[in-house]
């Protein structure tokens, strides 16, 4: 079976973006770039499965700017075996990745694509729904636990108020929260085998998919901000303030 | 305009997270429906018909729509949908598991987790674990959207009696089935919809000691809540987890109890009205939010306000 690895390039974890004076975005400038977390988790579970003998082949996808080769390097660091990255300079918005993904698979026929619950940048958490719903399979969103067998995968979701197990028919999508695994260190050796891994390049025209953007945002502002309050030097302060002065207990 | 509200439940009853996102649909899409797909859910389809502003209640009770599985209740939804300018969930686990199946079915760009409605196609979104707000347009026929609870003040729950109509339900897609679920059960507050919440973070140190905080829950009626950190070293169940990937709450009083205040964490909880911060390292993040902040070691201030809260 094969596995389809979408990896997105994002603003690095750590790093407290600033929005632009001029509203225009945030300003992402000489910040450090880094794999999208959820998706580090679907490339390491995705090399599991491999490891298991359940899958054969684990191709990654990026999509974006040239500079999402690296992304995909890291993918094929972490095991992926080879890469494939949609060039475009576009701004590209979930429903477009999605058509990207849509058309890659028909081409590319996995048994699963796994891929993160969301990215840490626009926090949408739309792109596996998407294209399980594009594709006509069967999804399962924020993955802690996946047994594939049978032509199946059962997987353990986490729901609110607690934990939802539930049996879909391969080929499906499977989304990524946190608990699914702790993603490997990458090694050297593995970054320089990673370099001689095949890295094929298309474009969304060579798919058929028109990836102009839908939403078109106005601005980006500064959220409201919290200043910090006061230090009270004892309990007995605190539950006075939050009584008389605060009113909320 | 019109707008179909998909409703959040458990087939008995009907989660507030729906009143939050009718109070959304109400202020972008004029005319409200709710659709209760679900399977002997005719109560929560009463409920919906009595939230203030609900104009009609659809209901498709089948087997097939019982489990919530986003291929059916998406299904259900795409056969309803026509003639609606807004489609809105709310965006709880169930509402992000289905709402961009329907979008996508649409081909529309879905605008997740708005906090604001500016007009009827323009709508305030955080981005980048809400350190920035984006205002977006959406130029598709119809819009699809979840709405970030804690971004509207709930429609009250009854006054309305509005019609409900049943529709014929979609057949199952067979290709997903409900296995089994885990859910706590709990005589707390639900954590999204409590007033206050007791949140614990790495300073805790460990699972047994997640149970100081249960003194102070029960004083205050309050829900628990806990770190990334927290959840991730195993001292709490994963659906406690507050935070940009976790739940957002925005309760009354927020009590953050060894939390540092990662950037993750900040984005879940910085709507509270007012923030505690108990932490022994005054360097913490989180006392750059905090109203009241002590730095204090927890193992004892913790029981300390337990008894002065009487």
């Amino acid at each position: 079976m094969k596995i389809l690895v979408p990896v997105k390039r994002v603003v690095d974890y750590n790093v407290k973006v600033r929005v632009k004076s001029d509203q225009s975005g945030v300003d992402i400038a000489n910040v450090k770039m880094s794999m999208n977390p959820f998706d580090e988790i679907a490339v390491e579970e995705a090399v599991r499965l491999k490891e298991k003998g359940v899958a054969t082949e684990i191709v990654a996808v990026s999509c974006g700017v040239q500079a999402c080769q690296e992304t995909l390097r890291t993918a094929m660091a972490i095991g992926a075996d080879r890469g494939i990255l949609v060039q475009t300079d576009v701004e590209l918005q979930p429903l477009a990745v999605a058509k990207l993904l849509a058309a890659l698979a028909a081409r590319e026929q996995p048994g699963l694509v796994i891929l993160g619950k969301q990215a840490i940048d626009d926090d949408a958490n739309q792109t596996g729904q998407m294209l399980a719903a594009l594709l006509d399979r069967p999804q399962a969103t924020f993955a802690s636990k996946l047994e594939v067998a049978d032509g199946k995968a059962k997987v353990t979701r986490e729901v609110d108020g607690g934990l939802e197990t539930i049996a879909i028919s391969l080929p499906a999508v499977v989304t990524t929260d946190l608990r699914l695994n702790e993603p490997r260190y990458v090694t050297l050796p593995n970054i320089m085998k990673a370099k001689k891994k095949q890295l094929d390049v298309v474009k969304p025209e060579d798919l058929g998919v028109d990836v102009t953007p839908r939403l078109k945002t106005l601005k980006v502002s500064e959220p409201p901000g919290r200043k910090a309050g006061v230090k009270v030097p004892d309990v007995a302060t605190l539950v006075a303030k939050l009584k008389n002065e605060a009113k909320v207990i | 305009m019109a707008a179909l509200v998909l409703a959040e439940h458990d087939n008995a009853t009907l989660k507030p997270s729906t009143l939050n996102a009718i109070a959304a649909a109400a202020k972008a899409g004029g005319e409200v429906t709710v659709l209760v797909a679900g399977s002997g859910c005719a109560a929560v389809a009463q409920a919906a018909a009595q939230a203030a502003g609900v104009t009609k209640v659809l209901l498709a009770d089948a087997p097939q729509l019982a489990d919530q599985l986003a291929e059916n209740v998406a299904a259900q939804a795409l056969a309803v949908a026509k003639g609606y300018t807004h489609i809105l969930a709310p965006a709880t686990a169930h509402g992000k598991n289905v709402a961009p199946r329907i979008a996508a079915k649409l081909d529309a760009a879905q605008i997740s987790d708005i906090v604001g409605v500016e007009s009827a196609d323009t709508f305030t979104r955080p981005i980048y674990a809400g350190n920035a707000i984006a205002t977006v347009q959406s130029a598709d026929p119809v819009k699809v959207i979840t709405v970030r609870t804690t971004g509207f003040d709930p429609v009250a729950a009854t006054g309305g009696s509005a019609p409900i109509e049943n529709v014929a339900a979609v057949a199952d897609a067979g290709t997903s089935s409900f296995v089994g679920r885990e859910i706590a059960r709990s005589d707390r507050p639900e954590l999204t919809a409590a007033k206050i919440v007791v949140s614990g973070g790495r300073g805790m140190g460990s699972a047994e000691n997640f149970h100081l905080l249960e003194p102070l829950a029960d004083k205050l009626g309050a829900a628990l809540g806990a770190s990334r950190a927290a959840v991730d070293a195993g001292y709490a169940p994963n659906d406690w987890q507050v935070g940009q990937t976790g739940k957002i709450v925005a309760p009354q009083l927020y009590v953050a109890i060894g939390i540092s205040g990662a950037i993750q964490h900040l984005a879940g909880m910085k709507d509270s009205k007012v923030i505690v911060a108990i932490n022994k390292d005054e360097e913490a993040p989180i006392f750059g939010v905090a109203d009241y902040g002590l730095v204090a070691d927890l193992f004892t201030a913790v029981p300390e306000l337990v008894k002065e809260l009487g």
